[in-house]
């Protein structure tokens, strides 16, 4: 393990991306940062720029609208990149299922390492999937698939 | 001096959402503004002509989470309304109690989130810290923390048992005090008032003529609270008052959500103490002929539902009409004549829910050719939709 590798799994940088979901998981994932769960005290903070974010949390069913933007945000970030898809919508359309103008997951457009479901899920669900992709990382590689 | 375009959005840590603005900028001053809604759209009126109100009432509380019990009570009322069905008087006060909690919880995340907007990271924790406590109170009362389906077509689907209520008697008088603090805090901080004193003033006589609804307009002096107007479940039976402030800038705006949640603790207090007794849900007919239409004070201002059914399981039509849609042309006027500072102080300060604003956005506009194109429901159907 080199010092970046040994530095990302210290601090892990997050960027949120809102897409067009109800903002359940938006209020969710802001709730995870806030004084009663607080997941700076892992070292994960919110950032504004994708360019200084190792994870991007995509919450909300992706639009076809938002498709292009989501994937040129990914193709901004820097390499290595992990996505969580949080929320039913992100990991397969939720109610939204069948609407022409929304796709059935986030992985339609852009890869995803870990799936938090629930509608919304709660701050504790996504700090749990945060830990899991961290333990993903030590596996090693990009989205550390064995 | 020349003008220049400056584009937010659609990501951008100002916006919580995917939206874009783009602001024509002299030096440091906004002269113009272009919205640019539909990023959220998602089809859901359209999807709603396929469910019927059962699974409906789950599609119409994901228009928007933050404010989901106002939009399921509007989705309610359309629908009690089109099949002529009474709702038991207990089940009214339950919902008026759900829909006051909901409103509690939306404010305080909004006055937290200007707090980051302007760089008062302490004030924005302080406020989400005592948002936990109503989110927690809810979640005991509705079952969950966000989205609940608490309000159901003919009542609603838990009893508060008295335990509960006595908790939260105990409880909401101490969040009441700490609101209380931070009123102060708002109104005599200066890392506060210095950013919202006179910024983004607009007059009550403009905002009415640009049809803004809710804390927005009630900030320019406008008394208009539908719960007060046309009172619908049990406002009528409850006193409280509406708030309004004269000054019309983000300062006002921001205040009158402080100061509503002060009302709304005591409303639902009220609410506690005269609960009536009996059942909390009557029988609704599967399949319904008539028409309907819902009118609520979401957290954000009016909320429409309309809905018409002929003689189906399913809705023949619904129309939703959200309250930060009616606002946009408002704070485009807003922003002119501030700085580009300003923008996300001003843009908060009207609590945008693009959520809410894009169901129906029919109009197709290419940003990067600038062409516009208009497109008929018929040839949406045709190119799209898949039944």
């Amino acid at each position: 393990m080199g010092i970046v590798q040994w530095a990302r799994i210290k601090s892990p940088w997050i960027l949120h991306f809102p897409s067009p979901g109800c903002n359940g998981c938006d209020i969710e994932v802001l709730a995870a940062l806030t004084p009663r769960y607080d997941v700076e005290r892992f070292g994960i903070l919110l950032k504004p720029s994708p360019r200084h974010a190792d994870i991007l949390i995509v919450t909300g069913a992706v639009s076809k609208q938002v498709a292009k933007r989501l994937k040129r945000i990914y193709e901004q970030m820097p390499e290595p990149k992990f996505v969580i898809a949080v929320g039913t919508c992100a990991v397969n359309g939720n109610v939204f299922q069948g609407s022409p103008f929304v796709y059935e997951g986030v992985d339609r457009v852009i890869p995803v390492d870990v799936y938090i479901p629930g509608c919304p899920p709660r701050p504790e669900a996504i700090i749990h999937g945060i830990v899991t992709l961290i333990k993903k990382i030590k596996g090693g590689g990009n989205g550390g698939k064995k | 001096m020349s003008t220049i375009s400056l584009i937010i959005g659609p990501q951008h840590p100002a916006l919580h959402e995917a939206e874009r603005f783009l602001f024509k900028v002299e030096g440091e001053t906004v002269i113009d503004v272009i919205p640019r809604i539909g990023y959220m759209h998602r089809g859901i009126e359209k999807l709603m002509e396929t469910k019927t109100f059962v699974e409906g009432l789950y599609l119409a509380e994901r228009i928007c989470g933050i404010c989901n019990v106002a939009h399921t009570l509007c989705f309610a009322e359309a629908v009690e309304q089109a099949a002529d069905v009474e709702v038991p008087p207990r089940a009214k006060y339950l919902r008026v109690i759900a829909h006051e909690f909901n409103r509690l919880h939306s404010h305080l995340l909004l006055l937290g989130v200007a707090a980051e907007l302007m760089g008062f990271e302490t004030l924005f924790m302080l406020f989400w810290r005592d948002r936990e406590l109503v989110m927690s109170l809810f979640e005991e009362l509705t079952g969950n923390r966000v989205i609940s389906a608490y309000v159901r077509v003919g009542g609603v689907t838990r009893d508060i048992s008295p335990t509960l209520a006595d908790k939260i008697k105990d409880k909401l008088p101490k969040l009441y005090k700490r609101i209380e603090r931070y009123k102060k805090v708002l109104s005599e901080d200066p890392t506060f008032t210095t950013r919202t004193i006179d910024v983004g003033y607009i007059s009550g006589s403009k905002l009415l003529a640009l049809g803004a609804v809710g804390p927005t307009i009630r900030g320019s002096g406008v008394k208009i609270d539908l719960r007060y107007t046309d009172p619908y479940e049990v406002y009528d039976e409850i006193p409280f008052n509406v708030i309004t402030y004269k000054e019309g800038d983000s300062w006002a705006r921001y205040m009158v959500r402080i100061d509503e949640c002060l009302e709304l603790i005591n409303i639902v207090l009220y609410a506690l103490d005269h609960l009536p007794q009996g059942p909390i849900c009557t029988k609704v007919p599967r399949t319904i002929e008539g028409e309907g239409e819902g009118r609520v004070e979401a957290p954000r201002g009016e909320l429409l539902h309309h809905t018409i059914w002929r003689g189906g399981v399913t809705p023949w039509r619904h129309r939703v009409r959200t309250p930060t849609y009616a606002n946009i042309p408002g704070v485009c006027e807003m922003f002119k004549g501030y700085h580009v500072a300003d923008i996300p102080i001003i843009l908060g300060s009207i609590d945008p829910c693009f959520a809410c604003t894009d169901r129906t956005t029919v109009m197709l506009l290419d940003v990067e050719s600038g062409t516009k194109k208009t497109m008929t429901i018929g040839e949406i159907k045709k190119k799209y939709w898949r039944r």
